[in-house]
């Protein structure tokens, strides 16, 4: 199918785009890399009455350190974050999880705030911000406000953004000293929605689990070093939680065991 | 800022495979059904419509996405890149030379019915510019962007190692021509 009429403007900056959001509202609808917007109006699944196309803005298209943040703006695509050279050693979760999002060909076209916004409960970039516990940057007319990405997601393509608002940039912490990371996912064929990934962060002090494509958005749960029957428990308690759904794709109880099974395993690896 | 008012339409202009190329056409419509039903440049094939099957896959500014995932109106002012551009020209016409992606994909089965294969060969020749001695992994990571239904990807593979292996000799020197 084809996409429902609408007005579209191609904004130059930032400012200009606050500008329209505050003038239309809810009408407008903001346009980035399009990767899942496009699909959506393709399908009729979305019909704005106008699009805001912010990606030739060129004061969105950044990435910078900035405070212990790997900082990426709106208009940045994942291909453009993914072949940053130093990405392994700035956010080492980020670059293993590059490779699982979508294809080649859709990353080079997507964004990183565009898949933050669009919030799939499925998606690996927000699992990886809710992992990492970053920030999101609302930016309005009327100023900026900054959630921690907890705050952000809400429910399946539910957010905190509101009329008015886009995200203007992500902020990844940078790899945090004796940290370990590992990140695995379960797919029908590579490239798929995860039926379920799984992230985890060690430290010193702590083990940190976070899951995505179970509950309606990612889910993170830390534990001190818990080991054996006391770790088992606990995931096992996790796994529950989540109260995951069956579908086409798995049922509920294989969601279970994959939260269960694939845990266990990256906490041994990034523990050991 | 620029204003695209909806039921309009607005002259879209690119360069297509290093030709000037101008026509109407509304904010609504998709780079591939531009690229085809107003340029008339049909080797662009469509499938999916939803960024799945990479049947549409061409290159803007020299990087392989979809163009059923974009607005025509966002490629205006854009270098766009299709199937039709990597023969080599030799007068026009029936008188091109297939690239070496294309004969290679010729000599190795990699095609049957060929609906998938023009977003094939758009992928690959973004991507061994980016990585031009890459592993058999790595070209299997790249073409799962695409669905083939035919060939089972095993001669496509061998295709894109072949013509990998090959400009890596023509660029050394050691043959004359691939």
């Amino acid at each position: 199918m084809k996409p429902a009429a609408f007005d579209y403007i191609r904004a130059d900056s930032a400012e200009e785009t606050v500008s329209l959001l505050a003038r239309h509202g809810e009408e407008a609808k903001i346009l980035a890399g399009g990767q899942s917007l496009l699909a959506m109006l393709n399908i009729r699944l979305a019909q704005p009455a106008m699009l805001v196309d912010i990606s030739r803005c060129k004061d969105l298209d950044y990435i910078r350190i900035e405070k212990n943040n790997l900082v990426i703006g709106a208009a940045a695509t994942q291909a453009s974050v993914e072949n940053r050279a130093t990405l392994a050693a700035e956010v080492p979760l980020l670059d293993m999880v590059f490779p699982w999002i979508s294809h080649l060909q859709i990353r080079n076209r997507g964004t990183v705030c565009g898949s933050i916004a669009h919030a799939d409960p499925s998606a690996e970039l927000p699992l990886c911000l809710t992992a990492l516990q970053g920030e999101v940057v609302l930016r309005s007319k009327a100023g900026r406000r900054v959630l921690k990405a907890d705050q952000f997601f809400q429910g399946m393509l539910m957010t905190a953004v509101k009329p008015g608002e886009i995200v203007e940039e992500v902020r990844f912490p940078l790899r945090r000293e004796k940290a370990r990371y590992a990140f695995e996912e379960m797919s029908m064929r590579h490239g798929d929605f995860a039926i379920a990934a799984l992230a985890v962060v060690v430290t010193d002090a702590a083990i940190e689990l976070t899951v995505g494509g179970v509950a309606d958005r990612p889910q993170r749960k830390c534990w001190p070093r818990l080991a054996g029957a006391d770790l088992e428990g606990a995931i096992n308690d996790f796994a529950w939680e989540l109260e995951a759904q069956g579908d086409a794709h798995a049922s509920a109880e294989y969601r279970r065991h994959l939260v269960r099974q694939l845990g266990r395993q990256l906490i041994a690896k990034a523990s050991a | 800022m620029k204003l695209y008012e909806k039921h309009t339409t607005y002259p879209i202009t690119l360069t297509l495979n290093g030709v000037q190329r101008s026509a109407p056409a509304e904010a609504r419509m998709l780079l591939s059904d531009f690229l085809r039903h107003e340029l008339g440049a049909t080797g662009t094939h469509v499938g999916c419509e939803h960024g799945i099957c990479g049947a549409c896959t061409v290159r803007v500014d020299g990087v392989a996405q979809r163009s059923c995932m974009q607005l025509a109106v966002q490629a205006d002012g854009r270098r766009v890149d299709t199937v039709e551009g990597l023969a080599v020209s030799t007068g026009g016409g029936a008188d091109s030379e297939l690239g070496d992606l294309q004969q290679a994909f010729k000599r190795h089965h990699a095609l049957q019915c060929g609906f998938c294969t023009a977003g094939i060969l758009m992928s690959s020749s973004h991507f061994l510019e980016q990585v031009p001695a890459p592993t058999e992994q790595q070209v299997r990571d790249m073409l799962s962007g695409h669905l083939c239904r035919c060939t089972g990807y095993t001669n496509i593979v061998n295709a894109v190692l072949e013509v990998a292996a090959q400009r890596g000799l023509v660029n050394k020197g050691r043959i004359e021509h691939a």
